[in-house]
């Protein structure tokens, strides 16, 4: 029975829809978070004195600290963007997905 | 039943009220306990009352391993940030600062950049196709058996190293701060843990964790805002002083010794990154919400709190190093610079009595027995599901188990990983255990986490290929660790490691990956054809939540 649903969903241009909108959003958000992660871990495994560099002449602030800081909020920001796109958006086109799987039953 | 909670309850009082008067004497240190003391026990009566309560609704198994899947998404991501920040990361994390500086800042963007990442992967799949443990999802469509089995057994191993480094640092912590003997707080974590699980389940095990992730954030950010008015808020202040002081000088804010050749550099991101979606105590906290929406939900507050209270230590760190570290009354001798009254590790509770006196002091001290308290509490209630759910009702019941029975073998485990964890408590007393969590972490990341990322994604994972990736990975990464510095030579005192590097994940994890792999692709069994084909159905579940175990029905 339940496979008989499975199947009914997986052949829905939607569900199709769903998966690549879904897939390619989370994937572009984790791109993003990767790169920006290994990368900076590259910088303190490579460049770690470009790190300690003060942002403008005289300022306490490192450039280490800064980028760091904007890491932190940044990717809070994108898992924000991401939980409300997906529990809007996407949740809405899922839920469609499996009552037009149900229509047919009748 | 409920008399014998009031009665444990009372017993676990009774002890540290007695082991603290035992140790009641005319110096100031001792004073500062009674504040503890107080306030750990109003945390412990708290919680008590709420496992009293928790009890009554903990009936069927899905009430004891997922608190009936009715945790709201803000509650699960306090509860998930309490799981994840321990008392390591409070004490260790300020003390890296302090000591390190700007190392301390680089180790905790490796601990928080797992989150986004597992929300943007993994959460909504995990709620899916997960009931009460990961191995639901790894064994889905595999040999329930042996993928289980192998699933389970990684799954201790974590819990055993992350409970070992728990347990010795409640017993240290606990000597320290309250004036209680090493034993005495090793029996007291770990009978308040047994009560708590068996009594409670998830229940009481996720308001634990709420009270104390509420306690610990409030806690943390008081001691912060206190040392920061001394400076007037001005962060240039505080790095403008602290740099003449400290003994890196300029250099504090430099990327330092910690993380002084790239390759150990790269392993300790991927470890801490990929483990963090390997701990089963905290994948299990995915199955407690109702559906994907509030797991999501629970990754968003969560990752918010952790990142927050990264900060919060980070700063804690810093005014430390000149309110700290410039007053001779918390230097043994009272010389500057000289060692820590109390090691290292205290500079957190030495900034709380410096800014705000032996209340907060006393309250702070109260928050980290509790934290320890709490994660301890998850890893064995993590730990006897894994047990009960994966060895006992599914490999040798072969799911034909009662829910009753299911229950009472749980709580059996946890009862018996109670022991065994004041037992390794006691064991490792004198032992170096600073590898314990990396180690707990490296095995999450080589043995847990890729057999479960493949078996979401790749559908050619089959059970030949899921046992070689997870043997594989749980063996490598465990001796890849007993061969380096940190076991081969700290603790079995040889001369030279036969492992250069300390973190494991950087040569374990894609040798699992690889393992998998390899014996995914040759395998050509009539059995591996059909755990292909059943990767259409999972895939159309995962990705819909259709045929997801739902919220409790009663």
């Amino acid at each position: 029975m339940s496979s008989v649903m499975y199947e009914r969903m997986r052949v829905n241009p939607k569900f199709q829809e769903l998966v690549a909108r879904r897939g390619r959003f989370a994937w572009t958000l984790a791109a993003i978070v990767l790169i920006m992660f290994y990368g900076f871990v590259m910088v303190v495994a490579f460049a770690p004195e470009s790190l300690g560099q003060p942002i403008a002449e005289g300022s306490r602030w490192t450039i280490g600290v800064v980028v760091e800081l904007f890491m932190f909020i940044f990717f809070w920001a994108l898992t924000a963007v991401y939980v409300r796109r997906a529990n809007t958006e996407f949740d809405a086109l899922s839920q469609e997905v499996v009552r037009e799987a149900w229509k047919e039953n009748k | 039943m409920r008399k014998i909670i009031s009665a444990l309850g009372l017993l676990s009082l009774s002890t540290l009220a007695v082991a603290a008067g035992d140790s009641l004497g005319p110096t100031e240190q001792q004073a500062t306990n009674w504040h503890a003391i107080t306030m750990f026990c109003l945390f412990v009566t708290m919680t008590m009352g709420i496992t009293y309560w928790a009890a009554s609704r903990t009936k069927s198994t899905s009430d004891f391993y997922t608190a009936g899947g009715g945790i709201t998404g803000f509650q699960n991501g306090l509860a998930i940030a309490g799981d994840y920040m321990s008392a390591a990361t409070l004490l260790g994390l300020t003390a890296m600062v302090y000591m390190q500086g700007y190392d301390g800042y680089i180790y905790m963007l490796c601990f928080f950049a797992g989150w986004p990442v597992i929300l943007f992967l993994m959460a909504e799949r995990l709620r899916n196709l997960g009931k009460f443990t990961f191995s639901d999802i790894t064994a889905y469509r595999l040999d329930q058996g042996k993928v289980r089995t192998m699933a389970a057994i990684s799954s201790l191993t974590v819990v055993c190293f992350y409970l070992i480094a728990q347990m010795v640092g409640a017993g240290q912590l606990i000597k320290l701060l309250f004036g209680l003997d090493y034993n005495v707080a090793i029996f007291a974590v770990g009978l308040l843990m047994m009560v708590y699980v068996t009594f409670g389940g998830m229940v009481a095990t996720t308001w634990v964790q709420i009270i104390k992730a509420v306690m610990l954030l409030s806690g943390g950010t008081l001691v912060m805002f206190l040392a920061m008015s001394q400076f007037d808020f001005s962060f240039s202040k505080v790095m403008d002083q602290a740099m003449s002081v400290h003994k890196l000088g300029e250099r504090l804010m430099h990327p330092g010794s910690l993380l002084a050749d790239p390759i150990t550099a790269i392993s300790l991101g991927l470890g801490l990154m990929f483990g963090t979606a390997g701990l089963p105590h905290i994948l299990m906290r995915f199955f407690t919400v109702t559906d994907a929406k509030e797991a999501r939900k629970s990754v968003l507050y969560a990752s918010g709190f952790v990142a927050y209270f990264f900060n919060v230590i980070f700063l804690m760190g810093l005014t430390g190093i000149l309110i700290v570290g410039q007053n001779p009354e918390f230097f043994e001798g009272g010389t500057i610079g000289g060692k820590l009254v109390g090691g290292g590790n205290m500079v957190a509770m030495h900034l709380a009595k410096a800014v705000g006196g032996d209340m907060l002091l006393g309250f702070l001290a109260a928050v980290a027995f509790a934290t320890i308290l709490a994660v301890v509490s998850g890893l064995a209630l993590a730990g006897a599901s894994a047990i009960s759910h994966d060895i006992y009702a599914r490999v040798i019941k072969k799911g034909t188990a009662s829910e009753a029975s299911e229950i009472r073998v749980s709580k059996i485990a946890t009862i018996c990983l109670g022991f065994v964890a004041i037992i390794l408590g006691i064991a490792f007393e004198k032992q170096n255990i600073a590898f314990m969590v990396g180690l707990a972490f490296g095995v999450a990341a080589a043995a847990n986490f890729p057999v479960l990322i493949l078996s979401m994604y790749w559908k050619g994972l089959t059970t030949r290929g899921a046992l070689w990736g997870g043997y594989g990975g749980l063996v490598s990464a465990v001796l890849f660790v007993v061969f380096s510095k940190s076991v081969w030579v700290d603790v079995l005192g040889n001369a030279a490691p036969l492992f250069p590097y300390t973190q494991p994940a950087l040569f374990a994890m894609p040798l699992a990956f690889l393992l998998a792999y390899i014996f995914s692709k040759s395998d050509s069994s009539v059995r591996a054809q059909s755990e292909k084909e059943a990767f259409g159905d999972q895939y159309v579940r995962a990705q819909t939540g259709y045929g997801a175990s739902g919220a409790a029905s009663h």
